[in-house]
C-alpha cells in the first residue's frame, strides 16, 4: 500500500516543551566558559592544551566504549565533552598529557560507561578521576608544586595547603575581591570565583541544575566554616575564605549538582548539599586532604539514593476514608 | 507547542488561550455523514450470536445491543442500514464491536425514548442515557447505592487548547440549568457543584448550584486535581470516585440530560474542538460515530502522509492511523499535528534531571518509576513506585530531556500489571 495515507501513532503527548539532553550539555559548557576563559588567560597555552585534550579524550574515550558495547554512538548528548571539560577545569595547567589521558579514562569509562552510559552512573566521573588521580599522583595534584613555575604577582600559595601547614595568619593577605577574581593558584577553571557563580547562577536560571543542592552545599560550607573559625579563629580560616577558594564553587553549581549522581526530591536535595558542605569543611580543617569536596561529594553521591527514599506520599497514598 | 521559556525554574506553566475572538462562538455543522461507525464494548471477541446484522434498519435515536444480556449499548445517531459489523481494537487493548452504518436519506427518530421517558427518572437514565455526547461516566454516577454526596460538573476542559465545554458553559448556560434540576431529580445527590474557569464564573452564577473557580492551566483540569482542589481530597490510588461519594460528569453530559427530557430525543451529536496545525481551533457539531474524514473535509484542513491525527488534546489524546476511523461520544476534539512536529520518543536511558519529578502533580517519583517500568517489574511499580497513583496527564513525557516516552511506559506498565491481576484472580 505504498500510496496509502498513513499517520504517525504514538502515545501522547504529542507535545515536548523543546529540551534535549545535548542542550543541557552545551549550555553547561557555555556557564563554564567565563572560568574556562579566565583559566586560559592566565595559564596560557599549556591550560589550553590541557582542555583541549581532556575534551577530546573524553569524546573518544565514549566513543571507543559505544563501538566495544555495541550501543548506538552517545557522543552527540555533550555528556562527554561536559564531563572532559569538567576534569580539566580541575586539573592544574601543568598536568602532563598521559595523566590528562587517564583521568579522562577513568572519568568516562570507569566512572560512567561501565554502570550503562548516561544516568547510570553512581558516581560523579569527572570526580572519579580526579580522585583516582589525586591518590595514585599526589604531588602531581599538588598545587604548589604544579604551579611553582608560575608567578602572576599575587601569593602564589595555594590558600588550602596554606592554612592547612600554617594557620589563619598564613592567608590573611588574600582578600575577598581577588579571590573572587582569580587571584589564587589552583585547578584551570576554579579559581575564577566570580565566573563560576555566573555561570552558576545562568545554570539555575535556565534549570539545569537543581538550586537546592547548590544553595545548601554552600550555605553549610559557610555555617560549619564559621563554626570553626569561632571556635578558634587562629586555627581555622573564615567562612568567606572557605567559600571563595580550592573546589568549593566549582563544586556546588557544575559537580555536586550532576544528575545522575544526586537526588531529585526537594528535601532529600537539601540533606545533601548539606552534608557535602559539612563533609568538605570537616576534612579541609581536621582532615588529611588539602581539599574536603573531591570527597565530599563522592560520598554523598553514595548516600543518594538512600537520601531520596525521603520522598513525598504520592497522590492518593495512604489517604483511607472509611 | 508550547516551548520551555528560556528561563525556566520549577514547574512547567501550560496556560489555556483565551478566547478572545468572536470567531470561537461560531459552530461549525458537519453535514450528515455517508457513514457513521460506533464502538461498542465487547470484551468477548464475539463474531456471532448478536441481535443487529448486516442489513438492519436502524432509526435515529435506536438503542444497539450486541446481545439481550449485555450492559453496554450504543445510541445510533443517524437513520440507515446496518453495512457491517467487526471487531476492533483500541487503546489498552480494549476489544469493540465497530458497527458501521450507512446513512439513509431519511431521518426518522426511534420513539422508544419517548413513549416511555416522560419523566426524568434512575430507570429511565439508565435504560437510554448510557452514551451521552460528552460522556464520561454517566451510568457510574447514577448506578450507586446510597446516591452520591457530591457531583462535580466539569466545565472545564481536560486538555490544553480543547475548549468543549467551556463553550458549553458559555453558550447554553438555560439548558444547563435544566440539566442540573433532572440531575438532582435522577441521581438525589447530596450537592452539586460546578467547576469554570474564571472568565466564565459571573455567567456559571446564574444557575442554582455552587460555583467553583478554577486557574485554567495545564494541569489543574485533570478530573483528579480538579477533586483535589474542590473537595480538598484525593481518590485513595485503589478505589473509584464513586467509592468515596464523589462523581464528575461534563457540562455537555448536563446538557445533553435537559435535551433529552424536554425534546424527547436522545442527543445524537457531539460538540468538539477542532485543533488544526497552527494551533487554531474551530468548533464544530457533528454527529456521534462521524468520520474523522469528513470532519477535516468540511474544514478544508488537509493532512497528509506521516502526519499525525489525535482524537483528544496534545497531551492526552490518543493517536490514530487512519482518517477513516470515528469520533466518539466522548471525544472533546480532534488534533491535526504537522509531521515536522511529530515528537518522536527515544531509547535514551533516564539521566535522573527531577524534571518529571518536580512536574509531576501526582508526586510519584517518576525518575524511579521509569526504572522499574522499562525492566518490566510492574508490581514493584505499582507497590513501591506509586504507579497507581499516576493521573495520566503527561507531563513527565512533556518534560523530559532525555525524550523517553514516559507516559507511555506508565500506561504500558497500567495494562500489564491489571492482566497480572486477571491471572492471578482467574488461578486462585
Amino acid at each position: 500500500m505504498p500510496d496509502e495515507k498513513l499517520f504517525i501513532g504514538s502515545h501522547a503527548p504529542y507535545w515536548h516543551n523543546g529540551s534535549s539532553i545535548s542542550a543541557k550539555s552545551y549550555d553547561t559548557m557555555l556557564a563554564a566558559l567565563p572560568a574556562v576563559v579566565l583559566g586560559i588567560s592566565q595559564y596560557g597555552a599549556p591550560a589550553l592544551g590541557v582542555l583541549a585534550l581532556s575534551v577530546s579524550c573524553a569524546m573518544i574515550w565514549e566513543l571507543i566504549m559505544n563501538v566495544a558495547m555495541k550501543r548506538p554512538a552517545s557522543i552527540g548528548d555533550g555528556n562527554a565533552a561536559v564531563i572532559g571539560l569538567l576534569f580539566a577545569m580541575l586539573m592544574p595547567a601543568t598536568a602532563p598529557w598521559w595523566a590528562v589521558v587517564v583521568g579522562t579514562f577513568v572519568a568516562v569509562v570507569i566512572g560512567k560507561q561501565i554502570f550503562g552510559g548516561i544516568g547510570c552512573n553512581p558516581l560523579n566521573p569527572a570526580l572519579v578521576a580526579i580522585a583516582i588521580l589525586m591518590l595514585s599522583w599526589e604531588s602531581m595534584m599538588d598545587f604548589n608544586d604544579a604551579l611553582v613555575n608560575y608567578d602572576f604577582g599575587f601569593n602564589m600559595i595555594y590558600p588550602l595547603a596554606a592554612i592547612k601547614s600554617f594557620g589563619a595568619s598564613a592567608v590573611s593577605d588574600y582578600n575577598t575581591v581577588g579571590l573572587l577574581m582569580g587571584q589564587q593558584p589552583g585547578g584551570i577553571g576554579t579559581t575564577f570565583g566570580l565566573g563560576l557563580i555566573i555561570g552558576g547562577l545562568y545554570l539555575i536560571l535556565r534549570g539545569h541544575i537543581r538550586w537546592e543542592i547548590s544553595l545548601s552545599f554552600l550555605a553549610s560550607v559557610f555555617v560549619t566554616a564559621l563554626l570553626f573559625n569561632l571556635s578558634d579563629p587562629d586555627k581555622y580560616a573564615n567562612p568567606v575564605f572557605h567559600l571563595l577558594t580550592g573546589y568549593t564553587l566549582i563544586g556546588a553549581f557544575f559537580l555536586a549538582t550532576e544528575d545522575s549522581s544526586s537526588p531529585v526530591n526537594f528535601f532529600p536535595m537539601l540533606l545533601y548539599g548539606a552534608f557535602a558542605g559539612i563533609l568538605t569543611v570537616l576534612i579541609r580543617n581536621i582532615g588529611a586532604f588539602v581539599d574536603g569536596v573531591v570527597f565530599a561529594i563522592l560520598m554523598m553521591n553514595v548516600a543518594n539514593p538512600l537520601l531520596d527514599k525521603i520522598r513525598p506520599k504520592a497522590m492518593g497514598k495512604g489517604i483511607k476514608h472509611a | 507547542m508550547i516551548k520551555r521559556p528560556f528561563f525556566s525554574l520549577g514547574k512547567p506553566k501550560l496556560k489555556y488561550p483565551v478566547d478572545d475572538t468572536q470567531e470561537q462562538d461560531v459552530i461549525r455543522v458537519i453535514p450528515l455523514p455517508d457513514r457513521v461507525t460506533f464502538f461498542l464494548e465487547d470484551p468477548y471477541e464475539r463474531n456471532e450470536g448478536f441481535l443487529i446484522k448486516p442489513g438492519d434498519k436502524i432509526k435515529t435515536g435506536q438503542k444497539l445491543k450486541l446481545t439481550e444480556d449485555d450492559k453496554d449499548y450504543v445510541i445510533s445517531s443517524v437513520t440507515g442500514t446496518i453495512a457491517d459489523i467487526s471487531q476492533y481494537r483500541g487503546y489498552l487493548g480494549k476489544t469493540y464491536a465497530a458497527i458501521s452504518i450507512d446513512t439513509g436519506d431519511e431521518e426518522q427518530w426511534d420513539d422508544k425514548f419517548k413513549e416511555g421517558c416522560q419523566k426524568p427518572t434512575l430507570e429511565n437514565s439508565l435504560e437510554f442515557l448510557g452514551c451521552l455526547p460528552g460522556d464520561t461516566g454517566f451510568i457510574p454516577i447514577l448506578d450507586t447505592h446510597p446516591p452520591l454526596n457530591t457531583i462535580i460538573i466539569n466545565g472545564l476542559d481536560k486538555d490544553i487548547l480543547v475548549s468543549t465545554n467551556q463553550l458549553i458553559v458559555q453558550t447554553e448556560t438555560d439548558s444547563l440549568k435544566t440539566g442540573i434540576e433532572y440531575l438532582r431529580e435522577i441521581t438525589g445527590a447530596g450537592e452539586i457543584m460546578i467547576a469554570v474557569s474564571p472568565e466564565l464564573a459571573s455567567q456559571a452564577g446564574e444557575i442554582d448550584v455552587d460555583v467553583k473557580v478554577i486557574e485554567p492551566s495545564y494541569p489543574n483540569t485533570l478530573p483528579e486535581i480538579i477533586m483535589k482542589s474542590i473537595l480538598g481530597k484525593t481518590p485513595p490510588a485503589d478505589e473509584t470516585w464513586e467509592q468515596i461519594g464523589v462523581g464528575l460528569i461534563n457540562a455537555e453530559a448536563v446538557v445533553a440530560i435537559s435535551n433529552a427530557f424536554t425534546k424527547g430525543q436522545i442527543p445524537v451529536s457531539k460538540l468538539l474542538t477542532v485543533i488544526n496545525k497552527d494551533n487554531t481551533t474551530v468548533h464544530v457539531r457533528a454527529r456521534v460515530g462521524t468520520h474523522v474524514k469528513e470532519i477535516l473535509a468540511a474544514l478544508d484542513i488537509e493532512t497528509y502522509h506521516g502526519d499525525q491525527l489525535v482524537l483528544g488534546g496534545p497531551m492526552t489524546g490518543h493517536a490514530l492511523y487512519s482518517e477513516d476511523l470515528p469520533i466518539l461520544a466522548d471525544t472533546d476534539a480532534i488534533m491535526v499535528h504537522d509531521k515536522d512536529n511529530v515528537v518522536l520518543p527515544s531509547d535514551c536511558h533516564c539521566i535522573n534531571c527531577g524534571e518529571c519529578v518536580r512536574a509531576c502533580p501526582a508526586r510519584i517519583p517518576v525518575n524511579m518509576l521509569i526504572r522499574v517500568l522499562e525492566n518490566d517489574l510492574y508490581e514493584e511499580a505499582a507497590k513501591e513506585y506509586d504507579l497507581l497513583s499516576c493521573i495520566e496527564c503527561g507531563l513527565c513525557s512533556y518534560v523530559c530531556p532525555a525524550r523517553i516516552p514516559i507516559f507511555h511506559y506508565i500506561m504500558l506498565g497500567k495494562y500489564e500489571l491489571a492482566r497480572i491481576e486477571t491471572v492471578e484472580e482467574s488461578n486462585a
